[in-house]
């Protein structure tokens, strides 16, 4: 059963790497990332009980925190021009009003 | 099988980051290069090296590459030339580099000099002559005591170039004006301030819990330092950088990294006195084990508070420039909108 | 008592991965950003929530069921968080929800509020 769900999680983090990859925008990247992140997360912590060695929990509470703060940090600089998201198709709707 | 599949990743991931034409985009698949580095080295066993890896590759390097990105420009620049002759210089050398490992044993061949003479040793004596579980920890701290002190002293000069090439002349701001600022952003991020006021001190005691357990368990100096110092780069993203200067004083965290390296220095020096080798700890005290235990938890305290306050000393000149850069672009502004 | 515990965690862990599944795959295939982030919100927390229950089952020493007791917190508390301050965030920058009509009230309402 534990083998099952590692294998579960791994085709999670396949897909959250492909939204990483195409996203067109920049926010979808971010959760791209963040959702890879609890997945690691509960990776090794399933690892840790395959491979009968418990200490792993450490490491997979270390990475939550880490993650936590990584994506607050992505956010907290966000305010610059560079992320602004310039909406280019809503002028064509405007002017078909 | 694991493996494989996790080097794949890897290997597209890599790729992928070369490819990228935005810097952001490749900065993000380089914080999850990060993290599959740290699940590969989980895969293959070896503990403490995932644990410093998930802190530091996948947690500081983002955020201080992101600060560095929105200062200078998220856009690659096109290249303008072909370059060939950088090619053929990299195959050159690298040519010359694989020839060089050519006389080397098989990767992991059983008759290889490491693993009959020196992984024997640290195995089988390492509970009798130091005393504690952890052999990664007996091995960076006893064993090779000195190369961690290069290491600890590299950290250290790190941070002292970054505060010789990037320190900006901090103007003193006046209380009204951090009251504003605290202000306007508690509305902005009240329900980020209210979570992060309630883990910052967990986060604080799960990093004593790392550098005090990490004899029995992963864990250790490095890692605790950079588990702290996230901590306080949190508080410092949320309540901005000013009110975060006033409550840590940037004077006392660069006189904490060098203590750290002093402290190191100092049990190498006392052990000489004592009549043994520079970072001997049999001589620390009568009890050779016992000498060993304190020899430890000192150099550890030290490698702790170097790493912490440097990682801190880093991201508070990354942050001011960044600060100073934007102070400036306003006052710019503000002169072109008055002409 | 075995069989129990053995049957009750192996069903969690099931229900777990479905959900940690179906969120991958609703970030692939939902249209918008606010809906995916939806997707992986919800589906993220819950079955991270659900398969660290089933690891909590088939503990045997006390020092890992707390430390999984601390994950499981530390997630169930980090989730919505994120959640909420990425939505915040991609608002105030101005990515807009597809096909939303009033694209003039969207834009009045950020207008004004530059603060919140």
């Amino acid at each position: 059963m534990l083998i099952a769900a590692t294998l579960a999680i791994f085709v999670a983090m396949i897909l959250a790497i492909i939204r990483g990859i195409v996203g067109p925008t920049l926010y979808d990247r971010i959760l791209a990332v963040n959702m890879f992140g609890t997945k690691t997360v509960l990776l090794i912590s399933i690892l840790g009980f395959v491979m009968g060695r418990p200490e792993f929990l450490d490491i997979a509470l270390v990475y939550a925190l880490i993650n936590f703060i990584s994506v607050i940090g992505v956010l907290r600089y966000s305010d610059t021009n560079q992320f602004k998201h310039t909406p280019k198709e809503n002028e064509s709707t405007k002017k078909e009003r | 099988m694991i493996d494989i599949v996790l080097l794949t990743l890897l290997v597209v991931i890599a790729i992928a980051i070369i490819r990228m034409k935005d810097l952001f985009a490749a900065v993000m698949l380089a914080g999850i290069y990060g993290l599959l580095s740290a699940s590969f080295f989980v895969a293959m066993d070896a503990v403490d090296v995932a644990f410093t890896e998930a802190a530091v590759g996948a947690g500081i390097s983002t955020l201080l590459m992101l600060v560095v990105i929105t200062m200078t420009g998220s856009k690659e620049k096109p290249t303008r030339h072909k370059p060939f002759s950088a090619l053929f210089v990299v195959i050159i050398t690298g040519g010359l580099l694989i020839y060089g490992t050519l006389d080397m044993p098989y990767f992991g061949s059983a008759d290889a000099p490491i693993h009959n003479h020196t992984s024997p040793r640290y195995i089988k004596d390492s509970m009798q002559e130091i005393g504690i579980p952890n052999i990664v920890t007996s091995v960076l701290a006893s064993y090779r005591a000195f190369d961690t002190f290069g290491e600890v002293v590299v950290i250290f000069t790190a941070g002292i170039g970054v505060l010789t090439l990037l320190s900006v002349a901090r103007s003193k701001e006046n209380d009204d004006k951090i009251e504003a600022i605290n202000d306007s952003m508690h509305q902005q991020h009240l329900v980020i301030r209210i979570i992060s006021k309630m883990l910052i001190p967990f986060i604080f005691l799960f990093a004593l819990y790392v550098q005090f357990h990490g004899d029995f368990g992963p864990g250790g100096g490095f890692q605790a330092g950079v588990i702290f110092a996230s901590a306080i780069i949190l508080y410092t993203m949320l309540f901005g950088l000013s009110t975060a200067r006033k409550v840590i004083n940037q004077t006392f965290v660069q006189i904490i990294a060098a203590l750290g390296v002093l402290l190191y220095g100092s049990v190498g020096i006392v052990s000489l006195m004592n009549g043994g080798n520079f970072l001997d700890y049999n001589v620390l005290s009568s009890n050779p084990i016992t000498g060993q235990h304190l020899g430890i938890l000192l150099i550890e305290w030290g490698v702790g508070c170097t790493v912490a306050s440097v990682m801190v000393v880093i991201f508070f000149n990354f942050a001011g420039r960044r600060a100073f850069q934007q102070h400036k672009k306003k006052l710019q502004d503000k002169e072109s909108s008055a002409c | 008592m075995d069989i129990v515990i053995t049957i009750c965690s192996g069903f969690l862990l099931l229900v777990g991965s479905f959900l940690c599944i179906s969120g991958g795959i609703g970030l692939l295939r939902f249209p918008d950003f606010y809906t995916r982030m939806h997707a992986v919100g919800v589906t993220d927390t819950l079955g991270a929530g659900m398969i660290l229950v089933g690891l909590m089952i088939l503990s045997t020493d006390l020092l890992v069921f707390a430390k999984l007791v601390m994950v499981l917190l530390l997630t169930l508390l980090i989730g919505p968080t994120t959640s909420h301050v990425l939505a915040k965030a991609a608002f105030h920058n101005g990515l807009l929800p597809k096909d939303s009509n009033n694209l003039s009230q969207a834009k009045e309402k950020e207008n004004t509020s530059s603060i919140l």
